[in-house]
């Protein structure tokens, strides 16, 4: 039980870091895939302990939102991407003070 | 016990004669009409406009004639009465009702009211004849008529009221038609300032007497004078003192007694005839009228009416010394007012013995006074409305009627033997000697000082070398103008048979009580023999430094510091300027700076604090999509370990 939870917590750290470090929005993409899914395993994890499937429905929602994110995220990634030539999410900052 | 006894003694000792009149009848009925007259005049020729502009200054003097018959026949009837039934008042209707206190329009017609009717509507017609040749080239002369047919209805409005509201009604009343007729001449500046100046120190005496009347609601619970008169013993005498003390002030206001009396020269900008009639013979009289009809107030109050004598001494010596200085014809007279209002109220303030020589000297002043106003608008026409009496001289062969009757005006003033100042002047100052040796030496001097610059004034205008110019051609008025004079120089001859056989002072006694005779110190055949002495040196002074000399084109101007001081009012001016004007425009300033920076900071102050936070704050939303996520994960960070924590 606990190595499952301990590997969801490594996950969610790698995925956390990434996106704060990572420039490139198609990584920053990814890196929060992978915090969803650090997240799905410990939903299923805890379920699974408990007996009942409570956590699995969960984790279905998060993978049917995640898919929706997906989406969107990518649209406005590829549309970003046309008329900046470029995806690091650093250049997009002109919504500011 | 004794306590008791000294109560009564001094109640009876004090007996102030209690209003209670009866209701009228008869010819009585018609006292309204006195008022309404010039009222209906005043509407009809300012509603009518120009329509009425071909008879309008007929109509004028027709009402103000007309209130003149009436009062004749009601004082002639009064004199028919037994004197217990000589109140009389009608009462018109219910004006203001406020839970328990009740103020109706009341009038009230007494030995007092009508003498004062027969003056104002009797100088004031004659003043209404005069005008009409006076303005006859005015192209306003209609409106002018107007004005003073609405001034003559405020002033017998306020001499016949029976209550202090209905009198403070005519006091506004006269301050308004008195402010309307100072700036007639509008277009001139200065006729404009003087009356705005007039308008605004006649509102500091009128607010003294607008708290006198609170005070007497709040302590008597009315403000009628029967009902005064009956419960004015029952008040303590700080409070008769402070209603009397603020009386008084406004008593200065409308009758320039100092500290109020600087808008009076200055209101003699005013067409003559006006000067003649409110800034002489009745309008600045009123506040005399105030303090002799609030006699049953000033007679409880010893420090109110000390008060009074000091200010009445103060104004008559201040007065003369001004009328000392002028040049000007109309300010030497006004000057000339000023000092004879202060005998008045000094007669007024002397108390029982005083009140009835104070309005014999009233009417007395009213009469001579008008007559010379009148006289000096006679010489402005001639010499085209030249005020300077240096530009005067040797007018007594070219203006013979003017002449004659300025010098009867001029005799009666100065207190000559027989003519009507004498009588009541000398009255006045006998009194004054007989209560306090100092005011009455100072009354004494005043009479000296009247002498000194009533013949310098007599000396530059009709007698020494003629100095007008080439082009100046005088001329006799008309004698629309001239019969006023005429009329009025025998009333300032005869005035004085009003006090044959102690006439007016028994006529006056239901009013203002009856006092007992004090015999002098020394013999009164010596008094008046010393009154007339210091005329006379007043007289011989004027003759050997204005008569034997020649008296220059224009005011020379190395004079002592006495003549400048005079010729500046003393002051006046300079003193409200220093004393009232510069520290209320500092208050003002400063009280305008802490609303600017206190009250306004308080609120002002907020509102920057929250946009000065505002403008920190903002900087966090700094467009970079990884630092809002540091942020979020701060924030769940910071969540998880407060639950942590929490549980």
């Amino acid at each position: 039980m606990t190595e499952y939870i301990v590997l969801s917590a490594i996950l969610f750290t790698i995925g956390s870091i990434g996106v704060l470090t990572r420039r490139n929005a198609i990584v920053v993409f990814m890196c929060v895939e992978l915090m969803l899914n650090a997240c799905n395993l410990a939903f299923i994890a805890f379920a699974r302990q408990h007996g009942n499937l409570d956590g699995q429905i969960a984790a279905f929602f998060v993978m049917v939102v995640a898919a929706a994110e997906v989406v969107v995220g990518l649209a406005i990634i590829m549309t970003i991407f046309r008329t900046r030539r470029s995806a690091s999410v650093d250049d997009v900052s002109l919504l500011k003070f | 016990m004794n306590a008791l006894t000294a109560l009564t003694l001094k109640a009876s000792e004090t007996t102030i004669p209690v209003v209670s009149p009866s209701d009228a009848d008869g010819p009585f009925t018609l006292l309204w009409l006195i008022i309404a007259l010039p009222l209906l005049g005043a509407a009809v020729l300012l509603l009518g406009g120009r329509y009425t502009d071909k008879w309008g200054h007929l109509l004028g003097t027709a009402t103000s004639a007309t209130s003149f018959v009436i009062s004749l026949v009601l004082f002639v009837t009064l004199l028919g009465r037994d004197e217990g039934e000589r109140q009389i008042s009608q009462h018109l209707y219910d004006w203001i009702e406020a839970g328990g206190l009740h103020i109706g329009l009341d009038l009230l017609y007494d030995p007092l009211s009508a003498l004062f009717l027969l003056l104002i509507t009797g100088v004031g017609s004659l003043i209404h004849v005069y005008s009409i040749g006076y303005m006859a080239h005015d192209p306003r002369r209609r409106r002018f008529f107007a004005y003073l047919n609405l001034f003559v209805a405020a002033m017998l409005m306020l001499i016949l009221s029976e209550n202090y509201v209905g009198l403070f009604l005519g006091w506004e009343g006269v301050g308004l038609a008195s402010y309307l007729l100072i700036g007639f001449w509008q277009h001139k500046p200065s006729a404009a300032a003087a009356a705005k100046k007039a308008f605004v120190i006649n509102r500091v005496g009128d607010m003294g007497l607008g708290l006198a009347i609170f005070l007497m609601i709040v302590t008597f619970g009315t403000t009628s004078f029967s009902g005064i008169s009956a419960m004015s013993g029952g008040a303590t005498e700080t409070t008769l003192n402070w209603i009397g003390v603020l009386l008084l002030v406004g008593a200065c206001g409308k009758s320039a007694q100092v500290p109020l009396q600087a808008w009076l020269l200055d209101a003699m900008e005013g067409p003559t005839p006006v000067s003649a009639l409110i800034h002489a013979a009745t309008m600045v009289t009123a506040g005399v009228y105030l303090i002799t009809r609030s006699n049953f107030v000033f007679e409880l109050a010893p420090t109110a009416q000390t008060a009074v004598v000091i200010v009445a001494t103060v104004t008559l010596l201040w007065g003369a010394i001004i009328g000392c200085a002028k040049d000007d014809i109309k300010k030497g007279l006004a000057g000339s007012t000023m000092s004879q209002i202060g005998y008045m109220m000094l007669g007024a303030g002397l108390g029982v013995a005083g009140y009835a020589f104070a309005i014999f000297h009233l009417l007395t002043h009213g009469f001579f006074k008008a007559n010379m106003f009148l006289g000096a608008g006679s010489v402005m026409h001639a010499m085209d409305d030249d005020v300077d009496m240096r530009h005067y001289g040797a007018l007594n062969k070219m203006l013979p009627v003017t002449f004659l009757t300025f010098a009867m005006g001029y005799l009666a003033i100065i207190g000559f033997p027989g003519f009507s100042g004498f009588w009541s002047k000398d009255k006045i100052i006998e009194t004054a000697l007989v209560e306090n040796p100092v005011v009455g030496v100072c009354a004494l001097l005043g009479a000296g000082v009247t002498g000194f610059y009533m013949t310098r004034m007599m000396l530059m205008t009709f007698f020494t070398d003629k100095r007008w110019e080439k082009d100046v051609h005088p001329h006799e008025s008309p004698k629309v103008m001239t019969i006023p004079l005429i009329v009025l120089a025998a009333l300032s001859v005869l005035g004085g048979l009003m006090l044959a056989g102690n006439w007016i002072v028994d006529w006056l006694s239901p009013v203002v009580g009856h006092a007992e005779h004090h015999e002098p110190p020394v013999p009164v055949i010596v008094l008046t023999l010393l009154t007339v002495a210091v005329v006379a040196v007043g007289v011989a002074l004027a003759w050997f430094l204005v008569g034997r000399q020649e008296v220059p084109r224009t005011a020379p101007a190395d004079v002592s510091f006495a003549t400048k001081a005079a010729r500046a009012d003393l002051y006046g001016d300079a003193i409200n300027e220093g004393l009232v004007v510069a520290p209320g425009k500092a208050t003002v300033s400063g009280l305008t700076a802490g609303d600017r920076s206190i009250v306004d900071g308080l609120f002002t102050g907020g509102t920057t604090v929250l946009a000065g936070t505002g403008e920190l704050l903002r900087r966090l939303q700094n467009g970079y999509v990884r630092s809002y996520a540091l942020g979020i994960l701060g924030g769940a960070l910071l969540l998880v370990l407060t639950l942590v924590v929490v549980n």
